[in-house]
Formats: structure tokens, C-alpha cells, sequence
């Protein structure tokens, strides 16, 4: 047995990633104190530079064997590793967007990129949680930081109202958290994920696990915002600034998910057929209510929310098959559908006419005659988010599929498939607009990062990540391979 | 000459039309603006791009030899989650890639007339020529499924864009309808490769072959493959979103559509359901041939009375299209052949048909029948033209239809007599429509006033119909050219089915 002291030493090198996130939010935090919000261009270009150097050094750390650290409270291991390039990465991309955009509504506060990291570093606990308290302090690291994030817009109404939203409604899902926590520690007599996986193998708990277990999940289903748990997404995605829902789109998705993933395959993966139930409903609702809702809404960021509800049913239902195959192909889903998300975020970014910004599908009329590169990247990406060949979406779709129907779901894997095709639907009105409608207004020229970013995710669905992607799918195995 | 067996035909074939589509798409990016001479240079470029396509297809159609087994000039390569990218061909693939580039180049001369958004209908036109020949060449059942779905983006655009009227609605209703039947095809795609352990078509083929699918679940898996194909092809009375599709299409389009998109659900059928499925193909023919035989005389006659000339033409194909089936599924040598023949013959007579549409339309920019009439006084050269292919829409020997039509029955007629005699009186109901429409247009007075000043072919025009009709003639007096190419793919499915057939 290691003393603290020699504990805290001997973890200290399986952590990196954390520690430059850490270092940089506090550094930053009392610089941005000192020099005020003229900082803000640095200080975001070097949080980048901090979030890409994030993802990197946990690649470079990766560990053959998953690593106990600090008392067993995270573990450094292969599906960590790959969250956390994802996460890491999509904060990155978002947060290089945001800096752009902020400095054009000269909303430039030295905050924004300390949040950012502190989320992300919430995110990265969450993703390596090794016991119930880690769990819960990730949770809350990166929803605290989200909170403030979403209210970034102080003196307008609807920012307001979403951090408001998203506070009380958060509030209310971490409360759950906690309770069912404590379900699971009472029938368990344990926290740390090890000890309740061993003591469900020797038949403890009963009815007590089971409300503990569901109750869980209900507060990671609200934080990845899966149907029937979905209900602040619409709203919030609308109110914050572009910037921050692209943010909250992409990179606390896959926190939430591998969380779940690491919670139902590690301490309950004895009560399989007990879960299992439980996520198929929650896949099975979100696929087809994020695809029907969809259908009616005009604005883009609520379009994308529901979209975003539909994709988390697809991550779903990887996670419940049951098997290794779930979570990898999990995983391969998320890896392959951020980039169409970020992508897509970054276009909305770019609807501005005449200095203010617009967000219906109705202003994206005629673009393809006026800006013929903005729509192609908007064709490819809208197309690969539909799940429609070649694009990496499809792929995504076809790999959860897959898993599915090896795990004897097949009518989850119809089901997703009429769920697609409904979805197919509202990308294709938006495809219309940009292509067959007669263009109105020309919109302002995209920037430079968005440009760069909208490019960047549009040659990832295609091409890139469909001729890369044995190297993804070998990753993704490695990393559950490494884990479970 | 193995030097040439081992250089990368097929994906040469495949790629050149998309490598032409980034050139474009490249230069306008760099490009400053976009004016008629800038315009002119792209349109120019594609033609140059889908004929060298057709010489390379020629190319490897040379290296092909029809009297070997298997599939010829075979690129494998591993890609990823244990499938390959993996090319290959047949006689069946290679005469229908063969109909693929001979016809892109002739459509895009006939899209010579499009004005709007240039540079953006040429990259869509060279993308989807690629996915067409990929779908051909592609030996792996996912990638096979890339290139068919992926079919649908471009052909979506190109309707909803460059389309008539209701292009909107038609554009909508073309990609839901195919998109919600080739779902149900993916979920029997990852079936299948979960059963079987492979996603290699050859593999799967020898799988059913050996030791097969349970009988039980190839009924499912072939439903759901036909959801897809029947579909595509389509067959009554899935095929409702033809004539829109059609009808609203850019003429181009329309050809590509009638032509190649089509042959697809045939193509499908031929390269799966008949032979990794031939318990189910047996248990559903007689299915399949009451559908075939409703969908000929029951399109033949709404085709009767159509008022639009690409609605009518759209009907006859729904019609030609059942005989394509009657002859697959009868699962005779004759039947396949005669399957595959009807599909060439007709992906050559009804594009042609489609481009007579469209010559009239380019000038009078309606397609209204009753618009018409008296067209040979001013337009002789076109009234010959338009003939010949509305003969061979009729089936008249000596034109291209004559010998899949009486193959194909043949071929049924030995598994069942009935269902032939409906399909034969459909011959006679298609010369009634068809020889109306041509009486209409064609023959007569000038009763319009507005045609008074109508101008017949002109160099552009004669280039386009040239080819078509060589081909027309050639495949109606010498079948056999044909056939001796297609026989060897057509034995190889006879007896995969025949394997089969009864568990």
C-alpha cells in the first residue's frame, strides 16, 4: 500500500493532459485578472494551442494497461484516451470559432477560454471516473462551467433564459445523479466501480440497484440529451451564442457518452439484461423524436438540437448491445459524426448579412448561386450527417447498425433505419433551400476560420475519414479492448 | 498483355468522370468569376472527360475475355472493419458500364443547351457518372452500396435545380422513396455479412452456393432486397415516383435516370437475389411474375392516355421494366439473357426517346402532345429519327427491343405459360401508345401556328442520335454480338439458381 504522498507522485506522470488543462485555466485565470479583456485574442489562440496539445499528449501517453491514479479515483486506459482526443480536439475546433466570432460581436471577455478548458478538464474526469465521486466532480466541473457559458450574452433575454434553463434543469438531473449514487452505494457498500461490479458478480443488491442504476441514467441521459431527457436541448442550443452551441454539440456529448459507457460496462456490466432495456427505450425514443421534431423547426441552431437528440439515439444504441462491439462502435459513431456537427456549426456561424446574424433556413435561399463553396460545404456535410454514402456519417450509422444486429436487436437497427430516413427528410429541406430556392440575399463572406474549419469537416466526411478509417476502427478497438 | 491485366482498369474507368468533376470544381474555386467563355470551357472539358472515360471502358472491354470464368480484372484492396475495396467485372457489369459511358457523353452534348449554374450541373453530372460505374464494378457488398446510394445526392440536385415545374416535389419524392427501400436493403446487408463472415460478393455467392442461407432467412433478406431493387427498377406498384421523376428532370437527366439508374434494381436482382438467394428468388416468382405482368398491361395502358410525352415514355419504361423481370426470374438461360438485353436495348431506345423529347422541348419548351402535330413537315430528318426509336420502343424486329422482348418470353413461357400471354398482349398495347404518340407529334398538318417556323436537327443534335441509332440497328439485326458476351454471366447465375433453388 503507497502512502498519499508516493501515490500522488507515482500519478502524477499518467496525467499530463489534465495538468497542462488545469495549469492553463489557472494561469490564465490570473493573467486575464492582471491584463484585463484585451488578452482575449492571446489567450484564446493559446487555449487552442492547449486544447489540440491536450489531445495530442494523451496519445502520446497512451498506456498499455489501464492505470490506477490518485487512490483509484481516475484511470488512465484506452477508452480515456480516445475520449479524450475527441473532446479535446472538438473544443479546440469550437473554441478557435468562438474566439473568431467574439471578436467580430466585440464580446471579447478573457473568460471564455478559461470556461472552455475548465469544461473540457471536467469532461476529461469524467471520462477517466473510477469511482462514483469522480463521477459526480467531473459532472458538475463541466456543467458549472457550461452554465456560465451558455449565459455568455449577459444583457440579452434569451442567452439568459438558457443558462437559466439549463442551470435549473441540470440542477435537477445532478440531484439524480447524486440520489441514484447513492442507491448503488447503499445495496453495494461501495464507490469505486471495481468494488460494485464485484460485489453485483456475488449477488448483492436487488430491486435497491436497479432504482439506483435507472436514476443514474436518467441524469446521463439528460446530459447527453436523449429523449424523453431532452427537453432543455432545443431551447438552450438557440439562446447561447453560436459559438458555445457548437460547443455544447460536440465535445460534452462524448463525455456523456463514454461515461455511460464506462458506468454500464464496468460496475453494472453483471445486470446486462437490466440496463439493456432501459437504453434501447431511451435510443429507440430519441432516434425517432429528435428525427419527427425536427421536421417542423425554422431555426437552425433548434434544427441542429433536434438533430443532435436523434445522433445521441444512434450512439445509444451502440451502447446497448451488450457486448464489446457496443461501445467501439460507440465510439467510431461519435469520432465520425463530430466533424459534420462542428462543420455545420461553423456554416451557421458564417449566415450574417448586413452585420447582424441570421438563423433560419429560409435566409440560406439561393446559396448556391451566390456563394458556391459555402453551399458545397454545406451539401457534403448536411449528407453526411443524414447517414447517405459515401459520406463518414454513413459509415457511423452502418457501424452501429452492425453492432446491433450482432447483439439481436434488429428491430432497433429498423427502427434507426426508418428513423434515418425520416431525418433525411428536414436535411434534405435545408439542401432545398440552399439549392433549388431563388436566391434573395447574398450572405456576408465566411472568415477565415470558419473557412478553414467548414473546409476541414467537410473533407474529413469525404474523403478523409472514409480512407482512414481502418486506423480509426483499429483505435476505437484498442481503446475497448484496453478497457472492458 | 498480364501487364495490362494487372493495371487498375476498372477504378481508371471509375474515377476518371470524378477526377474531371475536382478539376472543375478546383478552377472555380481559383477562377474569378464566371462568364459565358468560362462556361463554355467547362462544358467542353466534361464532354473531353466522359469521352476519354468511354475510350478507357473500350480499353478494358478489349483486355475482357468473355470465354473466361468469374469476374475479370479484379483490384483488391483491404480497407477496413474486414471489407476491401474490391472491383471487378462480368460480362453482365462490363456491358452495362460499356451502356454507361457510351451514353454520359451523349448527355452532356444534350445539356449543351443549359444555361444556369454551369460548372455546377457539369461536377454534379461527372460525380454521378462515377457512382454509376462504381455500382458495376464494385465486388464488395458495401461498397457496392456506397456507390448505389450515393447515386442519389447528385441525381437529387440535378432534378431539383435544372428540373420543370414541380422539380421540388419530384426531387423530394425520388431521394425518400429509394432512400426508405435501400434501408431495408442495408439491414440485410449487415445480416448477411454477419452470417456469412464476408462482405466479398464472390465469397457470398459461393457461400450460397455451399453451404447457403437458411431458407428461412433468405426470405427475409431477399424482401428486403427487393424492397430496394423493385424500387429502383421499379415495378408496379412501387413505381410512382418514376414518372415524376422523369417527367420533371432535366432531359439529361431523364436519359441517365431511364437508362442507367434503372438498370441498377435488374443489376441487382442478376448479381444477388438470383443467386445468393435462389430458395427465395423460386418461392416468390410467382410474385414476381404477377407483378411483372400487371405492370405491363397496366402501364401500357396509362400510358395510353397520357397527355405529356415524358410521362408516356416514363410509363412505357415501367412496362419494358416488367419485362426485365419476367425474364430474370423465370431463371432460364433464355429468360437472363433476354433480361439483360431488354435492359441495354432499352437504356439505349428509351434515352434516345428521352432525347427526342428533349429536342422538341428545347424549342417549343412544352412537352403537351396536343401541342404538337405535323412535326415531319418541318423537321424530316427529326421525324425519321424519332421513327426508328419509337419502332424500337414497339419491339419491331430489327431494332434493338425485338430480341430481349421475345427472349424474356421464352424464357417464362417455360415456367409459365399464363403469365406470357399477358405479357404478349402487352407487345401489342405498347405499339397501340406508342405509334399514337408518334401519329400525334409527328405525322399530319401543321395545326399549331406556333410550329410554323420549327427547325429541324441541327450538327450538335445529329452527333448526339448518330450513336444511338448505329447501336439501335447493330443490336437488332446482330444479337449475338451481344449475347456472346453476356452468356458466360448469364450461365454463372443459371446455375447458381439452379443449385439452389429447391432446399
Amino acid at each position: 500500500m503507497m502512502s498519499p504522498m508516493q501515490d500522488l507522485i507515482a500519478s502524477w506522470p499518467h496525467a499530463h493532459p489534465e495538468e497542462l488543462l488545469a495549469g492553463f485555466a489557472l494561469a490564465a485565470l490570473i493573467v486575464g485578472a492582471w491584463g484585463g479583456d484585451k488578452l482575449f485574442g492571446f489567450l484564446c489562440n493559446l487555449a487552442v494551442l492547449v486544447l489540440f496539445g491536450a489531445g495530442a499528449w494523451a496519445i502520446y501517453d497512451a498506456p498499455v494497461a489501464p492505470v490506477e491514479l490518485f487512490q483509484g479515483a481516475l484511470v488512465a486506459d484506452g477508452l480515456g484516451v480516445f475520449a479524450k482526443v475527441l473532446i479535446a480536439w472538438s473544443a479546440g475546433a469550437t473554441l478557435a470559432l468562438g474566439a473568431d466570432h467574439f471578436s467580430k460581436t466585440k464580446e471579447q471577455r478573457f473568460e471564455f477560454p478559461v470556461l472552455v478548458v475548465l469544461a473540457v478538464l471536467g469532461m476529461f474526469v469524467m471520462v477517466s471516473a473510477r469511482d462514483l465521486i469522480s463521477l459526480y466532480v467531473g459532472v458538475e466541473l463541466q456543467s458549472l462551467a457550461a452554465y456560465v457559458l451558455a449565459a455568455w450574452r449577459r444583457d440579452d433575454a434569451r442567452s439568459s433564459e438558457a443558462g437559466l434553463k439549463y442551470f435549473v434543469l441540470s440542477a435537477i438531473s445532478s440531484g439524480l445523479l447524486l440520489f441514484g449514487s447513492s442507491f448503488v452505494y447503499g445495496f453495494t457498500g461501495a464507490i469505486r466501480f471495481d468494488a460494485i461490479a464485484a460485489a453485483l458478480h456475488e449477488g448483492a443488491g436487488g430491486i435497491g440497484i436497479i432504482f439506483g442504476l435507472v436514476l443514474m441514467l436518467c441524469a446521463l441521459g439528460f446530459k447527453m440529451s436523449a429523449a424523453p431527457f431532452h427537453m432543455w436541448t432545443p431551447d438552450v442550443y438557440e439562446g447561447a451564442p453560436t459559438p458555445i452551441t457548437a460547443f455544447f454539440a460536440a465535445a460534452p456529448k462524448v463525455a456523456a457518452a463514454v461515461l455511460m459507457a464506462r458506468v454500464l460496462y464496468g460496475p453494472f456490466a453483471a445486470i446486462t439484461a437490466q440496463w439493456q432495456q432501459v437504453v434501447v427505450a431511451l435510443s429507440a425514443i430519441s432516434m425517432m423524436w429528435g428525427a419527427i421534431a425536427a421536421l417542423l423547426q425554422t431555426n437552425l441552431k433548434r434544427l441542429m438540437a433536434y438533430s443532435s437528440i436523434s445522433n445521441m439515439g444512434f450512439v445509444l444504441m451502440g451502447l446497448a448491445c451488450g457486448a464489446p462491439e457496443g461501445p467501439s462502435s460507440a465510439l467510431l459513431y461519435l469520432a465520425l459524426y463530430l466533424p459534420a456537427s462542428i462543420g455545420i456549426f461553423a456554416l451557421i456561424l458564417a449566415m450574417r448579412r448586413e452585420g447582424a446574424a441570421v438563423e433560419t433556413v429560409a435566409d440560406l435561399a439561393g446559396l448556391a448561386q451566390r456563394r458556391p463553396w459555402m453551399a458545397s460545404a454545406w451539401t457534403m456535410l448536411l449528407f453526411s450527417i443524414a447517414g447517405i454514402p459515401p459520406f463518414a456519417g454513413f459509415i457511423a450509422k452502418f457501424v452501429v447498425f452492425r453492432a446491433a444486429v450482432d447483439a439481436n436487436l434488429v428491430w432497433l437497427a429498423v427502427l434507426g433505419g426508418i428513423a434515418a430516413v425520416i431525418a433525411a427528410g428536414y436535411y434534405l429541406r435545408l439542401l432545398a433551400a440552399i439549392w433549388f430556392a431563388p436566391a434573395t440575399q447574398t450572405l456576408a463572406p465566411a472568415s477565415g476560420a470558419v473557412f478553414v474549419t467548414a473546409s476541414a469537416a467537410a473533407l474529413l466526411s469525404f474523403p478523409v475519414l472514409v480512407i482512414a478509417l481502418g486506423v480509426l476502427e483499429q483505435s476505437a478497438h484498442w481503446a475497448v479492448g484496453r478497457s472492458f | 498483355m498480364t501487364e495490362l491485366m494487372h493495371f487498375p482498369w476498372l477504378s481508371i474507368v471509375t474515377f476518371l468522370p470524378g477526377a474531371g468533376a475536382v478539376l472543375i470544381l478546383l478552377a472555380r474555386v481559383f477562377s474569378r468569376g464566371e462568364d459565358k467563355g468560362y462556361d463554355a470551357a467547362v462544358r467542353l472539358l466534361t464532354l473531353i472527360v466522359t469521352i476519354a472515360t468511354f475510350f478507357a471502358s473500350l480499353f478494358a472491354f478489349a483486355i475482357f475475355d468473355p470465354a473466361a470464368q468469374g469476374f475479370q480484372l479484379v483490384e483488391n484492396l483491404p480497407w477496413a472493419l474486414g471489407f476491401s475495396y474490391h472491383m471487378g467485372v462480368d460480362g453482365l457489369s462490363m456491358t452495362l458500364i460499356l451502356l454507361t459511358t457510351f451514353l454520359t457523353p451523349l448527355c452532356i452534348l444534350a445539356s449543351w443547351s443549359i444555361e444556369k449554374q454551369v460548372s455546377s450541373y457539369m461536377i454534379l453530372f461527372l460525380i454521378l457518372e462515377t457512382l454509376m460505374i462504381g455500382v458495376f464494378c464494385a465486388m464488395d457488398l458495401v461498397l457496392f452500396y456506397l456507390f448505389f446510394e450515393g447515386g442519389l445526392i447528385p441525381m437529387f440536385i440535378l432534378i431539383g435545380v435544372w428540373g420543370g415545374q414541380r422539380r421540388v416535389y419530384a426531387a423530394f419524392k425520388f431521394f425518400l422513396y429509394t432512400l426508405l427501400g435501400s434501408i431495408l436493403m442495408l439491414v440485410a446487408i449487415v445480416a448477411m455479412i454477419n452470417i456469412a463472415h464476408t462482405s466479398s460478393i464472390p465469397d457470398l455467392i459461393a457461400f450460397a452456393g455451399r453451404a447457403g442461407f437458411a431458407p428461412g432467412v433468405q426470405l427475409w433478406l431477399w424482401l428486403a432486397f427487393f424492397a430496394s431493387f423493385a424500387v429502383k427498377l421499379p415495378m408496379w406498384p412501387v413505381h410512382t415516383w418514376l414518372p415524376d421523376a422523369h417527367v420533371e428532370a432535366p432531359t439529361a437527366a431523364s436519359v441517365v435516370l431511364a437508362a442507367i439508374l434503372l438498370k441498377m434494381g435488374g443489376y441487382g436482382f442478376l448479381r444477388f437475389s438470383l443467386p445468393m438467394f435462389p430458395y427465395a428468388s423460386h418461392f416468390f416468382t410467382p410474385m414476381v411474375f404477377a407483378l411483372s405482368a400487371i405492370a405491363i398491361v397496366w402501364a401500357s395502358l396509362v400510358a395510353f392516355r397520357q397527355l405529356d410525352m415524358k410521362k408516356l415514355i416514363a410509363y412505357s419504361s415501367v412496362a419494358h421494366m416488367g419485362f426485365v423481370t419476367l425474364g430474370i426470374f423465370s431463371g432460364t438461360l433464355q429468360g437472363i439473357q433476354g433480361g439483360i438485353y431488354q435492359m441495354l436495348s432499352h437504356g439505349i431506345i428509351s434515352g434516345a426517346l428521352f432525347l427526342c423529347v428533349g429536342v422538341v422541348y428545347d424549342r417549343m419548351h412544352t412537352r403537351e402532345i396536343a401541342f404538337y402535330g405535323g412535326l415531319v413537315n418541318r423537321m424530316p430528318v427529326y421525324a425519321a429519327v424519332f421513327m426508328l426509336f419509337t419502332m424500337g420502343n414497339v419491339g419491331l424486329p430489327g431494332t434493338s427491343g425485338f430480341p430481349g422482348e421475345i427472349l424474356t418470353m421464352v424464357g417464362a413461357f417455360q415456367i409459365n405459360a399464363w403469365f406470357v400471354v399477358a405479357a404478349a398482349s402487352g407487345v401489342i398495347l405498347s405499339a397501340a401508345y406508342a405509334l399514337t404518340l408518334y401519329r400525334k407529334v409527328a405525322l399530319g398538318n401543321i395545326e399549331n401556328p406556333k410550329l410554323s417556323a420549327i427547325l429541324d436537327l441541327d450538327g450538335r443534335e445529329w452527333v448526339t442520335f448518330a450513336p444511338l441509332m448505329v447501336a439501335t440497328l447493330i443490336m437488332g439485326l446482330a444479337p449475338s454480338i451481344v449475347l456472346h458476351f453476356t452468356e458466360g454471366a448469364a450461365q454463372s447465375i443459371v446455375s447458381a439458381y439452379a443449385g439452389g433453388a429447391t432446399p
